[in-house]
Formats: structure tokens, sequence, C-alpha cells
């Protein structure tokens, strides 16, 4: 009489009993929505961050002055060694006039500039760098490239950088992990009380010699479908809080120091985790939920 | 077949809830076990039932040695008894036909077998008309029969009725009791745990008397009747 697996039973039953206990149903989709859209609002608002601060990273450069005795043919043919140095990315070069001439137009061009001899200035590199972290060591590198006089950096400044993306990438990570177990505790208590309401049903099953994976089947499948409705309805209203939030910050954001990624640019990584958090915590729900039951 | 041999029963809150027990159940029989309160009766079905493990001795239910049985062979042996409840435990939400698909299904039925094996239970029990009823809409009587169809729908080779009358009146206690011993003419074992007296003096059965953890009687014909067989 026995079988193995009864798929088709298992989805029935658990489809049937979202329904039946509709109330508890309700109630277990609605704990998913608002553990996913605290933890999606933290995780939005950490990469934002992370990616401000990227942003500001980029604009971050190094100066490179070219030895005075170098001609600019030679302060040119010294690219090649300086995107030889470890973590460099990029090195445009500019000449002792193209510098007088940017540094008359960043003060307006004022008379007393007019006569001002482009000598007084040196052929150099702005140079980007991958990492910023290593700023100091990179600057180090470069002024051991021949040719190059002088390197200017902002290292303290760069290292400030650092410093507040790793605390706001741990806080982050921190709040994240506390909601996270925070959200299955409250999910599987959640469930708990939905499968207490069913505990005769359990049973009865087991007394009729029901085996616990057979008895753990359609929870699961009720776990997981609750979890991804909660998932999916999240994910909705995360956008939705997430364009009003943007709207309130473009509108008072008049220096614009504040940018925010486009959601439509991140849908395709936060619907999959969030129909993954949502799956693993309506499984994982369930499965905690009913171990008290099975044990008859 | 059912055998306690020296068994006993400690709580871990102390309560020694039996004392050496030694009792032998066989294949087609029909018992009564009876006793008070705290005597020990529902111990002995738990212990069958493998609810609870047994402190010391040695006991077979239908060819399992609980002794040693593992987790994962506890439903099958269950699979080999029925179990009736005094408050019949009968899921609320579902219909008749579905209570007992859900045991079906339960131990792994297909849709082919349950369709082919609840009208013939329900038909046994009386109830081939009342398939859609709930339970709230049947009486104490129907319900304690769809109970019985329940414990009866995977054929087990034994029904264990605990206090399966105690919430009837006399008439319908007499017709359940009739129920049971037709089911066992049928070729199932049955055993009975209960308490009425004047319901047991009614049938010429077996009947094991148990007080403090001991069985204290074990003949034909009669509870007590104003003495200890």
């Amino acid at each position: 009489m026995a079988r193995k697996f009864d798929a088709g039973y298992y989805f029935s039953e658990g489809f049937h009993s979202i329904f039946t206990h509709g109330f508890m149903s309700f109630a277990a989709v609605c704990m998913i929505v608002a553990c996913l859209l605290i933890m999606g609002s933290f995780t939005l608002l950490a990469v934002n961050l992370d990616n401000m601060l990227g942003d500001m990273e980029q604009e971050n450069e190094l100066a490179v002055y070219i030895d005075d005795s170098y001609t600019e043919e030679s302060a040119r043919a010294l690219e090649p060694a300086l995107l030889q140095v470890p973590n460099v990315t990029e090195a445009t070069f500019m000449t002792r006039t193209e510098a007088l001439e940017k540094f008359r137009q960043d003060r307006g061009n004022v008379d007393i500039l007019e006569d001002l001899p482009d000598d007084v200035f040196r052929d150099r590199y702005y140079v980007h760098i991958a990492d910023i972290e290593q700023m100091a060591q990179t600057k180090a590198n470069l002024e051991q490239v021949e040719g190059v006089g002088d390197v200017v950096a902002a290292v303290e400044i760069a290292e400030g950088f650092v410093l507040v993306r790793n605390v706001a990438t741990g806080v982050a990570l921190v709040l994240i992990g506390i909601l996270l177990v925070v959200s299955l505790f409250i999910i599987a208590n959640t469930i708990k009380l939905a499968t207490f309401y069913r505990r005769d049903e359990i049973a009865i099953m087991k007394m009729c010699g029901a085996t616990d994976g057979f008895i753990r089947w359609p929870f699961v499948v009720e776990g997981l479908v609750l979890g991804l409705t909660g998932s999916l309805v999240a994910f909705f209203l995360q956008w939705g809080l997430y364009q009003m939030v943007g709207s309130v910050i473009i509108q008072g954001n008049g220096l614009s120091l504040v940018t925010m990624i486009p959601y439509t640019a991140m849908v395709s990584t936060i619907l999959p985790v969030f129909c993954a958090v949502g799956a693993v915590i309506g499984v994982g729900g369930s499965l905690v939920a009913i171990r008290k039951f099975l044990q008859v | 077949m059912v055998r306690l041999i020296d068994v006993y029963k400690e709580y871990d809150n102390g309560t020694k809830a039996l004392k050496g027990v030694d009792l032998r159940i066989d294949d087609g029989e029909f018992v009564f076990l009876v006793g008070p309160s705290g005597s020990g009766k529902s111990t002995i079905i738990k212990l069958i039932t493998a609810e609870i493990a047994l402190t010391e001795g040695r006991l077979m239910v239908n060819g399992y040695n609980l002794n040693n049985i593992s987790p994962r062979q506890v439903p099958y042996m269950r699979r080999t008894l029925g179990i009736i409840f005094q408050d019949f435990r009968l899921i609320e939400k579902k219909t008749v036909y579905e209570n007992l698909s859900f045991a079906m299904r339960a131990v792994g039925a297909s849709s082919r077998e349950v369709k082919r094996r609840i009208p013939y239970v329900l038909k046994l029990v009386g109830l081939d008309q009342k398939e859609d009823r709930y339970p709230a809409q049947l009486s104490g009587g129907e319900q304690q029969r769809v109970a019985i169809a329940r414990a009866l729908v995977n054929n087990p080779s034994m029904i264990i009725a605990d206090e399966p009358t105690g919430n009837l009146d006399p008439q319908r206690s007499l017709e359940i009791m009739i129920l049971l011993e037709k089911i066992n003419e049928l070729g199932t074992t049955v055993l009975v745990v209960t308490h009425e007296k004047n319901l047991v003096n009614r049938f010429d059965k077996r009947v094991v008397a148990i007080e403090n953890g001991r069985i204290i009687s074990d003949g034909t014909g009669g509870y007590y009747n104003g003495e200890k067989i």
C-alpha cells in the first residue's frame, strides 16, 4: 500500500491548508513581508552608501609630477612605466601648458594670472587606482619610478573613506544578520502558532502510522508557498517604498551629494534574493515549528 | 499478537505506573482491560502504541520488538494497529469521507485504494449514507463510529479502543461495543480499555483487571462481579 513520494498529494495538501487556515497564513505572509521589507531597506541603504563611497573613491586621484628635466615627449613616454605599478588602473597625462590653463580657469581667469609663465608648472599624470586602501603603498611605488619628481595623494582622506565604508558595511551586515535571526524566530513562532491549531491532525497522522517525512512535506510546501508569496509582496512594496524615498531625497538634494541606484537596475538581484530568503524562512520556519509536534 | 513480559514503567516524576506486568493477547482475541483511574491501563496502551518506552521488561507488538525498535520503524508498527479514543479525535474541518481518506493517505494509499476501501468500511460501521457530513453534524455515537471506521480503514490486525464509550449514553455505548464485537468476529484482534462495569458484564469476553500497576485478575466472563476473579 505504501508509496515512497506522492508529490501531488503533498502539494494539494499544502495548498489546501493555506486556505483552510486562512488567517494564520495571512499572518505568516505579513510577518515575512515585514521582515523582508526591514532587511531589504537596510540592505539597499548599505548598497547605496557603498555605491556613493565608490563614486567618491573614483574621484580620489593621485597627481604624479614629472621631473623638470624631462621634456614633454620623454614625460609622455613614462605612461607605460606608471601603468605597470601595481594598483594603477588609469594614468591621464597633462602638459604643463594644460595645467596652467586649468589653473587659470579654476580661478576665474583673473588678470593677475595673465603673465604667469607655464614653466612654473610641471608635466603631470593624474592616476586612478583600483584599491583605495593601498593608496599609501601605491604612492610610494610611484615615487620609485624614474622620472617622477613628486607624487601628491590625499592619503588621509582616502583612509577616511575606507574607514567610513568599512564601518557602514559592518554595521549593515550586523543589522541584517540580527534581523535575519529575528525574522526566523518570528516566522517560526507564527508558523508554530498555526501548527499548534493542527497538532491534533499531526497526532492523528502519527497514530495512523504516517512517517515524519509524510507529515512534514505538506508543511514544507505550505511554508515555501507562504515564503514566496511574502517575497513577491515585499518585492513590490520595497519597489514603491524605494521610489518614494528616492523622490523625497532628490527633491531635498539641492547639492546632488546623494545619488541612488535605480531600483530597476537591481531587480535581477533583489528578486532572487527576496525569493531565496522568503523560501528559506518559510520552509525553515515550518520545519522548526512542526519538529515539536512530531515527537509523539 | 501482543506480549508484555515482566514490564515495569516508571515516569520521569518517579511515578511507578507498571510493576511487573505479564500479558499476552493472541491474534483474534477480544479483551477488556479494566481498572480504576491511575491503575496503569493508559500506560499499557501508550507502551503498545510506542508513545512511551518501557523502563524494564520485554514488549512485542505484532512482530515488532518494542525494546529496540528504531524511530523509523515505529510508523510501520503503528500501521498494524487501529486506535480509537474516548474523545473521537476527528478533524472537524474534514467530512466523514475526508477523515477516513486522510488516515489512508497518511500511510501512502493511492486515491484508487481510498475510493475502493472507504465505502466498504463506512457500510461496515453503518454510516454509508453520511460520508459527506462533518463531525459536528453527527451524534456522539456516530462520531465514534467514524473513529472506528478510521481505525479500521487501513486494515490493522489489532484495534485498541481507549475508553471508547466514555462520552456516550448506555444505548450508544452498547451499540459501539456490539460493533467492536462484530469487527472481532471478522478476524481483527480487539483490546478495549474501559471502567464501565455494566457494559463489560454484558459480554462474555476475556477481562484483564489491573490495579496499582499490577494485573490482579485475568479471566473470561464478568468484570469483578462483586469480587475479584
